[in-house]
């Protein structure tokens, strides 16, 4: 047989990793046609709504819920003491604690869920919600959480014995009442004694203050009980659908077989979806009670006031050099606030998430960490807002001290970076708070970065700047923002990694149809990601049929296998390596297919991009498509029929993404309003499957980043009233406020992946965020300025500005 | 973001508007392009039993420039004020200061009347009918009336305007000279944290007379006409820019929110002043 087209146009037809292929899953979401779970209507279906605490901190002293059951269209109203004897009124955190699902006698933040009403239409709803009357005893309010670490105020009655003794928590020994837990990493005493006899030591505070990840569609849940058969499907926001299948089973004691959870399109995530909320119980437990589908979606106001919110944490650092700049130690503290209930979602074992990879991309030969976490009257969360758990924080953490070390050292930032650098021949390399970094080029990224902006140039036009602002000849100063970030994704090794005791694993199954097109399902969950269309190319690649003919389906736990979900760039690390194994199973049997159909051995064969020929001669071969056919219709000895695979795999280590990322900002100092004038990002995510995908990936994290770094928080006053509740004034960037980015690449793949590929989704907020601020501080360094928290809004900014006498 | 239950009217004529505002006193609220009242009532913060849409009725959404004077109808959107070519040409302030408000989506929607009439001290439109010294034309019960836009704004969402009254256009003389609306915000759709609108007129290569509001730094708008006659008679020099910045920072009253403390504010308000006079004398 004479093949009529080229093995590059073979190659190109398939349609595999490597190539810019247009994302599959934007027909529906440019046009109107995806679906949500505020698209899903059933005959029937019950709206609920919640009533909210208006207080941060107070006795619920009483609920009457008569006139709003008068109200006609009303069918129940849900309270705590509703709630008691399914002994639903609280529900486990991911983080080990527990959290209120209704007030149980008190509340403890602003909006919490004091009862849930349910009615006909979601107006009644909502007009029912202002008739149930609370009568509440307003308490002490406490935001701060050192002082909430002084206060006799206990906030959590719940976690003290009756005779006033502290019993330790999830984590161990407490040592307040609002004390949640200690966590270590590290050789203390050690680390101290490098930073007392060190030539240089720099010391710095700093807060990463609470934001939101605000996903564009809120949380919300559709709960169906069908009394007959004894079934419940539960179809909402969730990023980890086959963990809440698990979950809901535990708390209802419905068996898991008879639960049903989908994900259907989700309109982001970012870590807000990844825990279980009030909402999601309520609308169970309500459509038990009622017998029909009951709908829970909350408002924007809702989801930023009682869903997850993200950092949250006050760090204090010190970092000792050698004076030629050699890092010789690094010591770290947090004391970090988790609100009312620790519902962090990290790994069980990591009550700080991954905060111990505060070492960064650098060589330091002794480190310690120590994070306290502090309960206080704030919204739950902690969660990891597109970034792996809690690497945001570490990442500016150390890009923070790097920065103030330089100012100690009077040395330029970027070679101190460059000096301090984990060496390519290094690895793999074991940091000293116990991470094992599996592979980097850190100074090749670096030195290729520096020359694409031209690094000495600017830091010329920088000191050019300095001396026009002094001269008076201009307001606007100039800063450029360095940052070299290493990310830690793909959790992972089910040895170290579990959430609520399942091992952090994920999985594919696959099967090829008789006439060589596929179905893929994995254990993931896009929220925007493009799962369908890289995982089929993956596959693609894998197994020789083209991505055209794959379709990727996740989040239905009926259907699809077991998994973690998606968070924590763990999607292709975990789920695109069970695809690439799966399609190698498949790829195993084909060969055997192969063989026989070309009547030579096993070995004989040799898988060529779409097909396995006779090695030696090429013009004899059966293609996939041929192979998958006689897979059904032929009896090959030996072989059973069909042509199918599943894999569940267990990562051996985390993958570990860097870049490097340079901003060039310039500030006007009067009204503190800063202008990007370019952003240049690299980043080396190992294996590049869909450059496309990668380059949007890289946008939308580097503007949450923006975001985050230039305004975007969650902010309460003393009474524990959130001040940006909605928004107008919580900044979520436009295209107005976006600039150009570019983007570069260089790439290290990863030793252990069976596709050398690390997950990249979450790189650009990990480096996005230092870079954006290190602008920021860069810009006022020549004026004195050693570091100022973010968000670096306007008026902070004109505040620094102020605070260095620039408007005298 | 549900609203409480309401009655929705689509009257035809201003007529029946005003039997229903006689009708229901202040539980009726007439909506114009409805972007500021509409997220009111869904938070709540708004109650209005009775909704009165302004949609229906003819001749308010009409734009007339003639003999130096001009008339823009409540119902005109920002959009149209945007697009107008004769706009653009008789009073081209408008413009500039039509493309800082909100966003596209909004200004489809937004109208001048509402933006007037509302009150809201984050409102662009009030501060610059002040500087233009437009006149508010309202209709009621007893016929019509007309108010000096520097006379409309009692405080924050508190007007001279009646309960059973409807404002139906503003009108102001074709403004002549320099001009220049200046708005720093924190992101696109933002109300200011400080904007200026100035109006300069120069004659012998001097300000012969100057207007000057400013928006969102009391609880109305603010004309200071002090820091308008602090110009006359200058050439906008830096020393003459200072006095009007100082005339100015006597009239406004700013309070610490999300967008920051008092001090910036001031400091802020000052800044856009004088590079609002720093264009508006440019282009004089």
């Amino acid at each position: 047989m004479k093949d009529e087209i080229t093995r590059d146009e073979r190659v190109a037809n398939l349609k595999g990793m490597g190539c810019s292929r247009k994302r599959v899953e934007d027909a529906r979401f440019t046009q109107g046609k995806g679906n949500y779970v505020d698209d899903i209507k059933l005959p029937g279906m019950l709206h609920g709504d919640f009533v909210r605490s208006p207080y941060a901190h107070a006795r619920v002293k009483s609920i009457n819920i008569d006139a709003a059951m008068a109200l006609p269209g009303v069918v129940a109203v849900l309270t705590a003491k509703d709630l008691e004897p399914l002994n639903l009124h609280w529900m486990p955190t991911l983080a080990g604690d527990k959290q209120m699902v209704l007030a149980d006698g008190k509340v403890l933040f602003q909006g919490q869920e004091v009862a849930f009403v349910v009615a006909n239409d979601r107006y009644i709803a909502a007009d029912a919600v202002e008739l149930v009357e609370v009568d509440y005893e307003e308490l002490e309010v406490i935001v701060d959480p050192f002082k909430s670490l002084q206060s006799d105020v206990v906030l959590r009655e719940d976690m003290v014995a009756e005779d006033g003794s502290i019993p330790n928590g999830a984590h161990g020994p407490r040592k307040h009442p609002n004390h949640i837990f200690t966590w270590e990493a590290g050789e203390e005493e050690a680390t101290n004694q490098v930073i007392d006899n060190a030539e240089v030591v720099a010391t710095e505070e700093m807060y990463y203050h609470r934001t939101h990840p605000c996903p564009l569609e809120t949380c919300g849940s559709v709960a169906s009980m069908d009394k007959v058969n004894g079934k419940l499907t539960l179809w909402g926001t969730f990023q980890a659908p086959h963990v809440v299948r698990t979950v809901a089973s535990l708390l209802s004691g419905i068996e898991e077989h008879n639960i049903r959870v989908v994900s259907p399109d989700i309109g982001g995530g970012f870590g807000n979806k990844v825990g279980v909320y009030p909402g999601y119980v309520c609308s169970i437990v309500a459509s038990i009670v009622t017998g029909v589908p009951v709908k829970w979606v909350e408002d924007r106001m809702e989801n930023l006031m009682s869903t997850a919110f993200a950092r949250d944490y006050w760090m204090k650092g010190k970092i000792s050099a050698t004076k030629e700049g050699k890092i010789t130690g690094l010591h770290c503290h947090v004391t970090a606030d988790h609100g009312a209930f620790d519902a962090c979602a990290d790994p069980t074992k990591f009550p700080a998430g991954f905060m111990n990879i505060c070492t960064g991309s650098y060589d330091i030969p002794v480190a310690y960490l120590g994070v306290d976490g502090v309960y206080t009257n704030k919204a739950p969360g902690g969660v990891s807002y597109r970034c792996s758990f809690r690497v945001t924080e570490a990442v500016y953490f150390i890009e923070r001290m790097i920065e103030v070390l330089a100012i100690e050292l009077n040395m330029d930032p970027a070679e101190l970076r460059s000096i301090n650098f984990i060496k390519k021949e290094q690895f793999p390399y074991t940091a000293a708070l116990g991470w094992e970094y599996d592979s980097g080029d850190y100074q090749t990224a670096w030195d290729k970065a520096l020359l694409a902006v031209d690094y000495t140039g600017l830091r010329a036009e920088q000191a050019q700047r300095v001396e026009d602002f002094k001269a008076g000849k201009t307001r606007k100063v100039m800063g450029i923002g360095l940052s070299f970030f290493t990310e830690i994704v793909g959790a992972g090794p089910v040895k170290n990694c579990d959430i609520l005791g399942m091992g952090m694993f994920d999985s594919c199954e696959i099967r090829i149809h008789p006439t060589g097109s596929a179905v893929a399902r994995l254990g993931t969950i896009s929220q925007g990601q493009g799962h369908a269309t890289t995982f089929a190319q993956i596959l693609a690649t894998e197994i020789g049929l083209s991505a055209e003919s794959i379709t990727i389906e996740e989040g239905d736990t009926d259907t699809a296998p077991y998994g973690l979900g998606t968070y924590g760039s763990r999607s292709t690390p975990v789920a695109g390596a069970a695809a690439a194994m799966a399609g190698r199973k498949i790829r195993a049997k084909a060969q055997m297919i192969a063989a026989y159909l070309l009547e030579v051995h096993d070995n004989d064969v040799e898988f060529d991009v779409d097909r396995f020929v006779v090695k030696g001669s090429p013009e004899q071969f059966k293609t996939m498509k041929d192979i998958a056919y006689a897979a059904y219709n032929q009896a090959i000895p030996g072989l059973e029929p069909g042509l199918e695979a599943v894999s569940y795999y267990d990562p051996p280590n985390m993958t570990y993404p860097f870049g490097a990322y340079v901003c060039v900002m310039d500030i006007d100092v009067d009204t503190g309003v800063p202008e990007i004038r370019r952003f240049y990002a690299l980043d080396d995510c190992g294996t590049r499957i869909n450059p496309m995908v990668i380059e949007g990936q890289i946008h939308g994290g580097l503007t949450e980043a923006l975001a985050v770094a230039l305004g975007q928080e969650i902010a309460y006053d003393d009474m524990g009233n959130v001040k940006t509740g909605t928004l107008m004034d919580f900044f979520l960037p436009t295209a107005w406020e976006v600039p150009n980015y570019e983007t570069d690449y260089t790439v290290t793949p990863s030793p252990h992946h069976p596709i050398g590929a690390k997950g990249v989704g979450e790189s650009p907020h990990v480096g996005g965020v230092p870079c954006f601020s290190n602008a920021v501080q860069d810009a006022f360094r020549p004026f004195g300025n050693r570091h100022t928290n973010m968000p670096h809004d306007h008026w902070r900014i004109w505040q620094t500005a102020n605070d260095l006498g620039m408007h005298d | 973001m549900i609203p409480a239950a309401f009655e929705y009217y689509r009257p035809t004529d201003m007529a029946g508007v005003i039997a229903l505002l006689q009708e229901h006193g202040d539980d009726a609220r007439v909506m114009a392009g409805g972007h500021s009242l509409i997220p009111m009532m869904k938070l709540r913060m708004a109650e209005v039993p009775h909704l009165i849409d302004l949609q229906a009725i003819e001749g308010l959404s009409e734009i007339a420039i003639s003999g130096g004077s001009i008339t823009i109808g409540a119902m005109v959107t920002q959009h149209e004020i945007i697009n107008s070519a004769e706009m653009e040409k008789a009073a081209p302030i408008m413009k500039e200061a039509a493309l800082q408000i909100a966003d596209p989506q909004v200004r489809y929607m937004g109208t001048v009347g509402g933006n007037v009439a509302n009150g809201d001290p984050g409102n662009d439109m009030p501060g610059l009918m002040q500087c233009l010294n437009a006149q508010f034309h309202l209709v009621g019960p007893d016929g019509d009336r007309v108010v000096d836009a520097r006379d409309f704004y009692e405080a924050a969402y508190m007007t001279d305007r009646e309960d059973e009254e409807v404002l139906t256009a503003v009108s102001f003389a074709a403004p002549v000279g320099g001009f220049a609306y200046e708005k720093q915000k924190r992101k696109i759709g933002d109300y200011a944290t400080a904007a200026a609108a100035a109006q300069i007129f120069k004659e012998g290569g001097k300000v012969s007379a100057a207007s000057i509001a400013m928006t969102n730094l009391s609880d109305t708008p603010v004309w200071s006409e002090d820091a308008g006659t602090a110009l006359v008679g200058s050439t906008c020099d830096e020393v003459a820019v200072k006095a009007a910045v100082t005339a100015m920072l006597d009239d406004i009253d700013p309070t610490e929110d999300n967008r920051g403390p008092v001090a910036f504010k001031r400091h802020a308000a000052g800044v856009v002043l004088g590079r609002a006079i720093a264009r508006a004398w440019s282009r004089a």
